[in-house]
């Protein structure tokens, strides 16, 4: 997993609630394997239509976002499922960071477990940096980890909550499992206590 | 802080092995459900060189991508497909953990076996890489869906790290009209209070409605939950409870059934408890529910009409527009007046024997409409050996409903059992969102019972119409 510190790229703007997990990586992808790669599948059935070409109302195949780093979406992205696939498709299509007013809570455990920063601010806010940078494809937002705070297409600065053990682990490029295993006494003492 | 505790803090606090300074808590997990899908999750523990930590708590049974017309896994001809069931398998052989395959009849969907198996007790804590997992609170269990990397943090560890949720209270009153179920009380509690309307807390579902539902109908309301974002439903054990688990084969027997029947009836939450939030729903109000959109939000009663984008907010009116556009339906439309091609009644939602007897009772004597076509898929092979001792197979299959094998199926078509590109679903399911029956398949949510009037009159129906037919 690769740490997470700074960022400052393309943001892709998805205009839409409640984009849930089928949308963003169909059913029918989830029997392969991790080694995939699961970014040609991000928004499949958004980005494509049914024979097979581009669907050229979907954002992602609009000029200027080529190489979005970030995504920025309407309230209650990632709803539904509980499948990692959908934070895989996003991270492997290069998407590292994701921006919304609300996420579903599953969602947000896996991307922190992938290196995906999921970061929550005011609707008010998404919403009108989604308008700017629908406005102007290509333009960029960057993200800070260490202060927290997200600049927007128009220079503007907004400080966002994150929980600090998710933090740690996206600053070090680290999953919990190493951690965990060292408190292995403490949960082997609570076995003992169980009947 | 209160001294009074929740249902919800009861079962936290006796699961805490640890807590860090920032809040967040590792919780030590009872039972562990695994199916076809967690492939990945036994993959990462190998790939980090570590067994099971606690086999034993675990439980796996194939549900996923398990074929419905047949129990022959030759039959499975997509060697990704059979990959992941024969994973399962394997892993489950090579950790000592309890196995329900294709061969065995108590085989089914996991979110419907572990219940009826007793393995999901009041007071436990459950994951399953699966979001349907809400299920089993309705026992009186702390139970959410996890990632593939957070279950193989489980298998590693046998814990799991968390936030601790907001809570919330859902108190739902009255008396349910005839012929209305649990599955409208919870589509008329998501349209209430949105697809996203509970994220970041934990529901405790209560009111004398919750209390008089049984526990297939506790298992339809707590199942749904992550469709309005909660972390978990549950709802306090109490006779009802009790009475469902006595005697299931993996739940206490003897001297231990008295003890924990003991601890199980001092989980309720305290009189007076706080909630973070309060909802609440008069129950003898809800009328038989469907979606007509594309969130499980977008659900009205059946004697109302397409809305009518025009007049919402742009933001709704949008949303509303594609929903309709990929629905292909017309604002104004009675509900009434759609036709549909396929009815669904299965899923972990709506596959229990209760379910699968409502249905029956709509469908004895009639003939599924032509041009359509409706699966009945039971939840397990004890929901379906129960069912064809009862007769219902040959109620539906009289009326020309396929009688199919247990399975996630329909559901969400991982298995191959898809809807056509722009045909239109009376499913018992718990999404509709776009794509999920298949790509392109127009799906609308229901009850068992309303999915049965939909198969009899080719239409989404008035249930009440037809019952009312019959008890003239």
């Amino acid at each position: 997993m690769n740490p997470f510190r700074r960022l400052e790229a393309i943001a892709l703007p998805v205009d839409r609630q409640n984009v849930d997990t089928d949308q963003i990586i169909p059913a029918r992808f989830l029997k392969k394997p991790r080694e995939n790669n699961f970014g040609e599948y991000l928004f499949h059935d958004l980005r494509k239509r049914a024979d097979g070409s581009d669907n050229p109302d979907f954002v992602l195949n609009h000029a200027g976002y080529g190489g979005a780093q970030i995504v920025v979406a309407a309230r209650n992205f990632a709803c539904g499922s509980a499948r990692e696939h959908a934070v895989w498709a996003l991270y492997d299509h290069g998407i590292r960071a994701v921006i919304s007013s609300a996420f579903s809570d599953i969602f947000q455990s896996n991307a922190v477990r992938n290196g995906l920063l999921p970061v929550v601010l005011p609707e008010r806010v998404v919403d009108s940096m989604i308008a700017e940078l629908a406005a102007s494809p290509g333009a960029q937002v960057s993200i800070d980890l260490d202060s927290q705070t997200v600049t927007g297409p128009s220079g503007e600065v907004h400080y966002f909550e994150i929980d600090p053990f998710s933090r740690h682990c996206l600053r070090e490029g680290v999953d919990e499992l190493a951690y965990t295993l060292s408190l292995e006494e403490k949960i082997t003492a609570f076995e003992k206590g169980l009947k | 802080m209160s001294a009074t505790r929740t249902l919800f803090d009861r079962i936290w606090s006796s699961h805490a092995v640890f807590e860090r300074d920032d809040g967040q808590t590792l919780l030590y997990v009872d039972r562990h459900l695994l199916h076809d899908g967690s492939a990945p999750a036994f993959e990462f523990l190998k790939q980090r060189g570590l067994a099971p930590r606690a086999p034993q708590r675990c439980f796996a049974t194939p549900d996923h991508y398990v074929p419905t017309d047949t129990r022959d896994p030759a039959s499975m001809h997509d060697p990704e497909k059979r990959a992941m069931a024969d994973a399962l398998a394997r892993n489950s052989a090579a950790a000592g953990i309890l196995f329900f395959g294709l061969d065995d009849r108590r085989q089914g969907i996991a979110h419907v076996v572990a219940p009826e198996q007793g393995i999901s007790q009041p007071g436990m804590l459950i994951v399953c890489s699966d979001s349907h997992t809400s299920t089993h609170g309705a026992v009186g269990a702390l139970a959410f869906g996890i990632g593939a990397t957070e279950a193989s943090h489980v298998l590693a560890t046998q814990t799991i790290w968390q936030r601790r949720p907001k809570s919330m209270r859902v108190t739902m009153h009255g008396r349910l009209a005839p012929n209305v179920s649990a599955k409208d009380l919870i589509l008329a509690l998501i349209a209430k209070i949105g697809a996203g309307g509970a994220a970041g807390h934990a529901i405790e579902y209560a009111g004398d409605a919750i209390r008089s539902l049984s526990m297939e109908g506790r298992f339809t309301v707590c199942n749904m939950s992550i469709e309005a974002g909660a972390r978990c439903g549950m709802v306090a054990p109490d006779d009802t409870t009790f009475a469902y688990l006595a005697g299931k084969p993996f739940a206490p027997q003897g001297a231990e059934w008295d003890r924990m029947l003991i601890e199980w009836r001092a989980l309720a939450s305290d009189a007076g408890a706080a909630f973070d939030r309060e909802v609440s729903l008069d129950a003898s109000r809800v009328e038989p529910m469907v979606t007509w959109g594309t969130s499980p939000e977008d659900a009205l009663p059946i004697s109302a009409r397409v809305p009518d984008p025009s007049g919402q907010p742009p933001a709704r009116r949008d949303s509303m527009t594609r929903s309709l556009e990929y629905m292909g339906l017309a604002p104004g439309t009675p509900l009434t007046e759609i036709a549909v091609d396929r009815v669904f009644i299965g899923s972990c939602t709506n596959s229990r024997i209760e379910d699968l007897r409502a249905a029956a009772l709509i469908v004895d004597g009639r003939k599924v409409a032509s041009r359509v076509e409706a699966w009945v898929v039971p939840g397990s092979g004890l929901v379906k050996a129960q069912a064809e001792a009862e007769g219902l197979d040959r109620i539906f299959t009289a009326a020309g409903f396929q009688w199919r094998q247990p399975g996630c199926s329909m559901c969400l078509g991982t298995n191959g059992d898809t809807v056509a590109p722009g045909a239109r679903c009376a499913s018992t399911s718990n999404r509709n969102f776009m794509g999920r029956q298949g790509p392109g398949a127009r799906t609308h949510l229901m009850s068992p019972a309303m999915a049965a009037a939909a198969a009899v009159t080719g239409r989404l129906a008035d249930v009440r119409a037809l019952a009312g037919e019959r008890a003239r």
